[in-house]
């Protein structure tokens, strides 16, 4: 492929959202009042910039020269051929800089916050990935960053931590509720409501009030035009599966979104299935949850009767999310997309495997997918392609491995 | 008239402030909320603001997410809540009370089943702090159906156009957020309020609370003087943190806490009068 496919969102009338971040009854935007004004803001200046030649000339230059854009589209052949079934490949979001999906955004929403005049950038960060592709971007831009994360994470992730101040960023760590992803998302909103006026909020998934699950979703597209691309080049057809993992489901709704209209294209989410489904132990919203408002939109959501958020489970801390990006919320209900669970323990098979057969160490929430792509292909026609969104590499996770396993390194 | 309505036109008629006490229910545990209620009311609250406990208190400050921790350690549930109302009515028959916090629990309930249950147990007002009024249009019907008032928040970002809106949308009174930033936070800056407030009368009748950052009587009768009602949450709940390993101290604790406000009120109502 020669070159990066333009930026621009192939947006319709009629299309999803609705002008108030609606996708059928999800997403909206349900935050305090002093927020409404900055998020109108932010919609505004992102319907402008979207489409402003700009602004799109210079989001494809970094894709291409800073991130590493187009990421390949490869051919599993060896790991295909010793499942007996469709031929899979892999779209290589790990080979980005950084390592992992999470930069497509960061760098588009930097590239926002400078052209509306903000000076300090925040986020929000479990596994730490989100967090070191914003600190990344911040420091390019010679920007203040700071980075939101769990005290329960902090400790669990402290090599992403490190990078994160060596890239210059404050790391806070938070101390309320369960200390996960989930309360660094509060904490970030309670940061920007203080800081409003020179601060930029950088959501690393579909998720949020609007226009964020939407925004999010344009600047992660690339991975599914890209691959549209590609996958006619290297077959001349389009594929006949695709296959995500999906916690808040940004890399999912990237790859997917370009294919939505395409029906021979069946598209699979997978969920984190912990210790299982019927364990409780997961992080699973769409697969076992019920519909709700939590940061800013209503989704599926992990909750116990009182609506209280619960805890959630999963060996990969980048699925570990009680929430869902709305759109995938809509996509589950109109039967667009199938959303189905991979435990800890297959996506950790996944893992091995791919990493013995392939030569390729994949992050453990691309794992899922890989698990589930293997899991589908066995009752497919050797013709038959499916293409598993490689999101992220697994270098952060061999520690986690090591552990689980019993090693110590 | 509902109650909220005639609380805030027989203070119109005296010349007088409104003082509403928020305290999270179930805080530090179930059975002092409702004899705090009463410790409350006796101190010379007007109107009482009870929080909802929610696992992720998006828009509080630490005092508050902290209070609400406290009462999810007894599980205190949007149902329990109502039962502490219910409870507090059988003597109360007057003060208004606000059900104060985050959509989900409600959302969970269902909004016409959660009318109705707090429509019964004698709720008079509800101010869901996470949805603003372009999300509410089913809710507050519900509500006002019932005869429970819809309290909306407005806030120094809030554009003149949005001032419409939720004017339209609102009744009882509205909560004007004093600055940008988090419940509790040490930022008020009541000159800046005084002016948003000039501001936001041209757009609605409803009476105006003002909340966020009232520390002490001497913050509370700053406010007292630009506003209708003063709310104060954070400076009663850290008492409450401090005071809870001996839960039967809270109430006299915070009723002297919130009378010295009380106090600090009237003789700023009393001078506006001369």
């Amino acid at each position: 492929m020669e070159q990066t496919q333009s930026s621009e969102p192939a947006r319709a009338a009629g299309q999803l959202p609705d002008e108030r971040g609606h996708f059928g009854p999800y997403g909206g935007r349900f935050v305090a009042e002093t927020l409404m004004l900055p998020l109108e803001e932010l919609a505004e200046a992102y319907n402008r910039y979207i489409t402003d030649p700009e602004f799109l000339e210079e989001l494809d230059a970094d894709l291409a020269d800073f991130v590493g854009r187009p990421s390949p589209l490869y051919f599993a052949e060896r790991w295909s051929r010793n499942l007996g079934g469709a031929r899979i490949f892999f779209k290589r979001e790990d080979l980005n800089h950084t390592g992992a999906h999470k930069v497509n955004n960061t760098v588009g929403q930097a590239l926002l916050a400078k052209r509306m005049g903000k000076t300090r950038i925040i986020a929000e960060t479990g596994a730490g990935q989100h967090g070191v592709a914003t600190a990344t971007v911040a420091a390019r831009l010679g920007m203040e960053c700071v980075v939101y994360m769990g005290s329960e994470d902090i400790k669990r992730q402290a090599i992403n931590v490190y990078r994160m101040r060596l890239l210059g960023a404050e790391v806070v760590a938070v101390e309320s509720g369960s200390r996960t992803l989930k309360d660094a998302l509060n904490e970030a909103m309670r940061d920007w409501v203080t800081n409003v006026d020179n601060t930029f909020y950088v959501i690393g998934t579909v998720a949020g009030p609007h226009p964020y699950p939407a925004m999010v979703r344009d600047f992660q597209a690339v991975i599914g035009r890209e691959t549209r691309t590609q996958i006619q080049e290297h077959a001349g057809r389009l594929p006949d599966a695709l296959v995500a993992c999906v916690g808040g489901g940004s890399n999912a709704i990237g790859l997917f979104y370009p294919f939505l209209a395409d029906s021979e294209v069946a598209m699979f989410g997978v969920e984190a299935g912990g210790d299982g489904l019927e364990t409780g132990r997961h992080a699973a919203p769409l697969c076992d949850g019920k519909p709700g408002v939590l940061h800013g939109n209503r989704t599926y959501l992990m909750e116990d009767p009182d609506g209280q958020i619960i805890e959630t489970h999963s060996v990969s801390a980048g699925l570990d999310y009680p929430g869902v990006g709305p759109e995938h919320a809509w996509l589950k209900d109109t039967g667009r997309v199938t959303y189905d669970t991979v435990t800890d323990r297959e996506a950790l098979a996944a893992f091995h495997e791919v990493t013995r057969v392939e030569g390729i160490m994949p992050a453990l929430e691309s794992s899922h997918a890989l698990s589930y792509a293997a899991r589908i292909a066995t009752g497919m026609d050797r013709d038959d392609i499916i293409i598993v969104n490689l999101s992220g590499r697994g270098d952060k996770d061999v520690h986690t491995i090591a552990a689980m396993e019993g090693i110590t390194i | 008239m509902s109650r909220i309505e005639s609380c805030f036109h027989r203070l119109a008629e005296q010349q007088r402030k409104a003082l509403i006490p928020y305290v999270t229910a179930g805080d530090p545990q179930p059975d002092v909320t409702v004899p705090l209620m009463h410790a409350l009311v006796e101190a010379g609250a007007d109107l009482i603001e009870v929080g909802v406990p929610f696992s992720d208190p998006m828009a509080d400050g630490p005092v508050i997410q902290a209070a609400c921790e406290r009462a999810l350690v007894h599980h205190t549930s949007l149902h329990d809540v109502l039962d502490m109302v219910r409870e507090f009515r059988t003597t109360d028959t007057e003060t208004p009370v606000v059900l104060m916090g985050y959509l989900n629990p409600v959302e969970v309930w269902g909004y016409n089943a959660f009318a109705s249950a707090a429509a019964a147990a004698g709720v008079d007002g509800v101010l869901m702090v996470d949805m603003p009024p372009e999300e509410a249009s089913s809710l507050t019907g519900a509500l006002r159906e019932l005869g429970i008032d819809a309290i909306f928040l407005l806030a120094p970002t809030t554009s003149n156009a949005r001032m419409n809106i939720i004017s339209e949308s609102a009744s009882g009174f509205v909560y004007y957020v004093s600055f940008k930033g988090v419940t509790g936070a040490n930022r008020l800056d009541v000159s800046k309020v005084a002016d948003k407030l000039v501001e936001v009368r041209k757009h609605t009748d409803l009476p105006i609370g003002v909340g966020f950052g009232i520390r002490d009587p001497e913050s509370a009768a700053e406010v007292a003087r630009i506003a209708d009602a003063v709310v104060v949450g954070s400076a009663l709940v850290s008492r409450i943190a401090e005071l809870a390993d001996r839960p039967e101290t809270i109430p006299p604790a915070l009723a002297e806490t919130l009378s010295e406000m009380r106090s600090a009120i009237d003789l700023v109502s009393a001078r506006q009068q001369k």
